[in-house]
């Protein structure tokens, strides 16, 4: 099993869902999140008071896969949130150990 | 069929018996009309501080000081209103005999006398209506200074602080200019509050921003309004409740209610185009507040002349307003380093000198007669009306800021005007309050 992690341009999230559920993804946690990258940062002004927003609104989406669908799903992910332009995101793959369903106590792959 | 109904009624009138005649006299004759207008405009006033100036305020500060920052606007609602029916009317609207010219006596504290009287301002209202009409000027005045030190104050040094400042500087600024006293003798005009209203609260948001300090971390922190949503929301609540500020100052429903109105609604819309387009001249971007904050300048400008001017005048006042109150704001108080949380001074202050002196140069006749016929402003051929409104300006400035220095020393010196560093940094929603918007 491996943990897909993207980071993604929120506008983008309805389309990455769709991609991924397209591919057999049965399920997938969503967070709202700020940071920077190549993009870095907008510049903000309120009454003259200027400030370099560094950190940017993203939104991560984390899904548990098992290993033989991993390649579809980073694809899938790449297709659904690229715009061309800088701040596209990224995609992390790292691997997991256990997965439970806490419902029936199924584990493995089984419980994805 | 209309004229004839109304000379009917005239001639009815003029065959009054002279002992009816003579009772008229005795008994105030009251205007429904104007008392209607007036009860109206008290809510309108009431509405601008709440909610109209806690959201507008609310919505410029960070998340963490949303409720301290609006929940002052509606505890000195609630403290001004107690005092100024014990003592606080009756000091600055009655007559106070050989000390007249600085303040008033105490002949109506708690209300004693109200009951079948009528002002001398208001000669066809209930004195009770305008004892109302005036309680929500003197609520929201000090309400607006809380803008300047916002972020940082304890809330019981800001209750301590607002209860002496409504006493000894609202009131005897009220009666100086508008209750009798030696301003309004000498001349000087202000329709609806220029001087005592925003040149007094910006100048004593000044001191107090001044004597306080900056906030931490102000000038490297991210300290950008949370939610500017609740500030337009708080500036349309202003925009619309400053037709009762102004227009309800004509203290009468007629002709020059009108006028106020009509100079307060065009010098805001001015107001606001100008600041807009100043900023996206120079800026790149026409940014929301820089379009909320030029509304405000303009209303706030155009408050001590609405009931004096013609509306082309408005529309001067409401340049003025935009591009004086943009340098003050956002050119010369990052240029001078003080930390004005929400530009009290910049706008409501600066907006207040602006107006009172353009009342000097745009006051005419043709509006309000308030010299009998005489010349009024610069544009009636007075100029010598500038010098007066000048002398107004610089009496309230100096009294005003002496005054709430000494206050501030004094509630510093009773419980300490701020909050611990780390209470500052917590937010004082939870570290005053106990309570926080999630």
């Amino acid at each position: 099993m491996k943990l897909v992690s993207a980071i993604i341009k929120p506008f983008k999230l309805d389309e990455v869902r769709d991609a991924l559920t397209g591919v057999g993804v049965s399920g997938l946690t969503v967070s709202e999140v700020k940071g920077f990258g190549r993009q870095k940062g907008q510049t903000e002004i309120y009454r003259g008071a200027e400030y370099l927003v560094s950190f940017l609104p993203k939104v991560k989406v984390e899904i548990v896969v098992d290993d033989a669908q991993v390649e579809r799903a980073i694809e899938a992910i790449q297709k659904a949130a690229h715009t061309g332009k800088i701040g596209d995101g990224k995609i992390f793959v790292t691997a997991v150990e256990q997965a439970l369903r806490i419902r029936t106590g199924e584990s493995g792959s089984n419980a994805l | 069929m209309l004229k004839v109904i109304a000379h009917t009624g005239a001639l009815a009138m003029f065959a009054m018996p002279a002992s009816t005649a003579a009772w008229a006299a005795d008994k105030p004759q009251i205007d429904t009309g104007d008392t209607a207008w007036l009860l109206v405009a008290t809510a309108l006033v009431l509405m601008m501080n709440i909610p109209g100036l806690a959201l507008f305020y609310a919505g410029m500060v960070r998340k963490k000081n949303v409720l301290a920052t609006a929940v002052q606007a509606f505890a000195v609602a609630a403290l001004v209103t107690v005092l100024w029916f014990m003592v606080g009317y009756s000091l600055a609207f009655t007559d106070g005999g050989a000390l007249n010219g600085f303040i008033g006596s105490l002949s109506r504290a708690f209300g004693s006398g109200l009951l079948g009287s009528v002002h001398e301002l208001a000669k066809t209202v209930p004195e009770n209506v305008f004892l109302m009409y005036q309680a929500t000027f003197a609520v929201i005045t000090p309400a607006i200074i809380a803008g300047a030190f916002a972020e940082r104050m304890k809330f019981s040094a800001m209750l301590w602080f607002m209860a002496l400042w409504l006493l000894f500087v609202y009131v005897p600024v009220a009666h100086w200019v508008w209750g009798g006293g030696f301003l309004g003798a000498a001349g000087v005009l202000d329709f609806a509050g220029g001087l005592v209203v925003h040149l007094n609260a910006g100048v004593a948001g000044l001191v107090c921003c001044l004597v306080i300090g900056k906030r931490h971390g102000y000038g490297t922190e991210y300290m950008a309004p949370h939610n500017l949503v609740l500030t337009l929301v708080g500036t349309s609540l202003l925009w619309v409740g400053w037709f009762g500020f102004n227009a309800g100052s004509a203290l009468s429903s007629g002709e020059l209610a009108g006028s106020a109105m009509l100079n307060t609604h065009i010098s805001a819309a001015v107001a606001a185009l100008v600041w807009m387009a100043i900023e996206w001249a120079s800026r790149g971007k026409p940014s929301v507040l820089g379009i909320l904050t030029g509304a405000v300048a303009g209303l706030g400008t155009i408050t001590p002349a609405a009931g004096y001017v013609e509306p082309w005048a408005a529309m001067v006042i409401g340049v003025a307003a935009g591009a004086v109150c943009y340098w003050a704001s956002v050119i010369l108080k990052t240029r001078l380093g003080y930390d004005d949380s929400l530009d009290v001074f910049g706008v409501h202050g600066v907006g207040g000198i602006l107006g009172s002196i353009l009342v000097g140069v745009f006051a005419t006749r043709a509006i309000n007669d308030v010299a009998k016929g005489q010349p009024v402003g610069l544009v009636d051929g007075n100029a010598g009306q500038i010098l007066t409104q000048l002398y107004g300006v610089v009496a309230v400035t100096v009294f005003c800021a002496v005054a709430t220095w000494v206050i501030l020393k004094i509630v510093d010196a009773m419980v300490g005007l701020r909050v611990t560093r780390d209470e500052e940094v917590e937010g004082l929603d939870t570290a005053l309050h106990g309570e926080r918007v999630q």
